[in-house]
């Protein structure tokens, strides 16, 4: 059509075009693409298409285009969780994935560390959270096992173009406001499902100005409001995060996308960060969302900072800044599991896991943790508990009777001290 | 391809996560096990009681939440033969379509009543409710997604293909 020719194309657009080898393709086109990266966890990855792969032959397509990452299991707590890492393991190594691991962390901070996630790139991941990638200026998407398996066999798999929607955040935040309070935010707006099959890109000028870190944690929960990918256009902040990680020929070697600025959005939402206040998402529903001045004095038991969507640095480094020199509140545990080993380490040589330490927090060792109900921190029956992860629905961290709010990790870490959800502006 | 199915109705509501379908806590021990806890923590007598061939009729955003297509599978292992919904999350729609399981976006869906009879068309997306003696139009899949459908899944249809 020739008016399609003229029209500005979206992130999400372009990446889809690139990857599908189609000069241009527009939202609503369903498409054959190849994705750069296919990423496999724990418990979706390996152990489920593993009959079905030897009933397809046995071979995969790309191998050096699959990256497997055992998270959730890591370190066990059962028998069965042990035997699913010696599976997947044992399985990298029949297949000769040369970009596997283990023990270093959860896959989608893995995956931004060891620089496997670059702008431009069509990635897809068995979790749902590998939208997460997005803010590297990727398209980065969760997919079925069965997908997967498609992927691995035929190195291509059927994506629908979507929609996208444009979040705009104008101004600065306030100290003690985080991105985590701003998808909240959004998705308050939107709703549990008011981005399925979408794309959102964010931009404006508090998410320029914010670190490739928490710009991670944007990306992440976009799909709590059923969003297909999160996208943040590749800007010097992006390149500088890449550069840290990958050769200079590496950086040199890769052709950015941007957002034509006539894109065509199916919907605008522009935002005013500075009058954005702390959020909490209720329990049962992560899209729940309100300002944390409705629930303050909520009493809680456990204060959770960790998972793909509030365990990486920045997060840990506020989370310090917010206990330094108090004490965690008596009959209140606080739990950090920081996001990867390197998150670890560089939490360790800053001094952060000290001030934590000294406040009273239990530190456990890095990977996804209680955030699934998997290990090191579950919530026993009727239990409170804040988290800085990305889902609260119910059961999601223990029992069903449990109650999880979501909030920002100053937000948990303030909930800690006062042993009841707190404003954190007070402690910074 | 013309094929039908019918079962009795299974009412649930709106943004059903597949964590209610396959609970964390027991996807580790194998489908027997948590297909024997599917949606317990909703209707406790579910997965006691649903009856193979029997279907789902659900709002909103049925199967938000986490990819793990052990969802469908807890479905398929328990006879569910279809899943009826205003509308699907995206990975869960997938999933089910991957995996040979029969799903129709309808928003009249809301209309159906738990314990009806139901007759469905899924390749016409045509839903007849016997009870109510109500017939409702839901989406028809393009045609992409009804190869896959046909061909029983994603596997077949890669098998004949390679």
């Amino acid at each position: 059509m020739a008016w399609a020719m003229t029209t500005g194309k979206t992130l999400a657009e372009k990446v889809l075009a690139r990857h599908s080898g189609n000069g241009e393709v527009i939202a609503g086109d369903i498409v054959w693409a190849e994705p750069s990266v296919a990423m496999m966890d724990d418990p979706l990855g390996p152990k489920m298409v593993q009959s079905e792969l030897r009933r397809l032959g046995n071979r995969i397509k790309h191998p050096e285009r699959v990256v497997v990452i055992s998270d959730h299991c890591a370190p066990p707590s059962t028998i069965l969780q042990a035997d699913l890492l010696t599976l997947t393991r044992n399985w990298a190594k029949e297949y000769r994935i040369q970009r596997f691991h283990e023990y270093e962390g959860i896959c989608h901070q893995v995956m931004v560390e060891k620089g496997y996630v670059r702008p431009g790139d069509l990635v897809v991941g068995t979790d749902s959270h590998t939208v997460t990638g997005g803010a590297l200026g990727s398209f980065s998407t969760g997919i079925g096992s069965t997908e997967m398996l498609g992927v691995l066999v035929t190195g291509q798999m059927w994506f629908r173009v979507p929609e996208t929607v444009k979040v705009v955040w104008d101004g600065a935040l306030q100290d003690g406001v985080m991105a985590k309070d701003m998808i909240l935010q959004v998705l308050g707006d939107f709703g549990s499902a008011g981005l399925t099959y979408r794309a959102v890109e964010f931009g404006g000028q508090a998410v320029r100005e914010m670190p490739v870190d928490q710009r991670l944690c944007l990306s992440n929960m976009t799909v709590e409001g059923g969003a297909k990918a999160g996208l943040i256009a590749p800007d010097e902040k992006t390149f500088e995060y890449l550069s840290q990680r990958i050769s200079p020929e590496e950086l040199e070697s890769i052709e950015p996308l941007n957002a034509d600025p006539d894109a065509v959005y199916s919907q605008r939402k522009q935002y005013s960060a500075a009058a954005l206040a702390p959020m909490v998402a209720l329990p049962g529903n992560p899209a729940d969302a309100c300002a944390a001045t409705e629930v303050l004095g909520e009493r809680i038991d456990q204060a959770y900072i960790g998972s793909c969507a509030g365990g990486r640095l920045s997060d840990l480094a506020i989370v310090a800044r917010v206990v330094k020199g108090r004490r965690v509140a008596p009959g209140v545990r606080l739990i950090v599991c920081p996001a990867s080993r390197t998150v670890y380490q560089q939490a360790l040589s800053s001094g952060i896991l000290e001030t934590l330490y000294e406040s009273g927090a239990i530190i456990t060792a890095a990977g996804c943790g209680a955030c699934g109900g998997g290990h090191s921190g579950v919530l026993g029956a009727g239990e409170v508990c804040i988290s800085a992860t990305n889902r609260n629905f119910k059961g999601r961290m223990g029992d069903p009777s449990s109650q999880v709010f979501l909030a920002s990790p100053a937000s948990v870490a303030a909930a800690a001290v006062e042993g009841k959800i707190s404003d954190p502006r007070a402690y910074i | 391809m013309e094929f039908h199915l019918s079962g009795r109705a299974w009412k649930f509501g709106d943004d059903i996560d597949s964590g209610q379908m396959a609970i964390g806590q027991y996807t580790r021990q194998g489908v027997e096990v948590y297909s024997a806890h599917c949606l317990e923590n909703l209707r406790p007598e579910f997965p006691r009681e649903v009856a193979p061939g029997d279907i789902i009729v659900a709002g909103r955003n049925f199967g938000s939440g986490s990819s793990r297509e052990t969802a469908v599978l807890a479905l398929r292992h328990l006879g569910v033969g279809a899943v009826v919904a205003v509308f699907f999350s995206r990975l869960f729609f997938r999933n089910a379509i991957n995996l040979g399981l029969p799903v129709i976006e309808c928003a009249e869906a809301i209309h159906i009543d738990d314990g009806d009879q139901l007759e469905l068309h899924p390749v016409e997306g045509r839903i007849v409710d016997r009870t109510s003696n109500a017939a409702y139009q839901g989406l028809v899949l393009p045609s992409h997604l009804l190869e896959i459908i046909e061909a029983g899944g994603l596997v077949p249809f890669l098998e004949q293909r390679i």
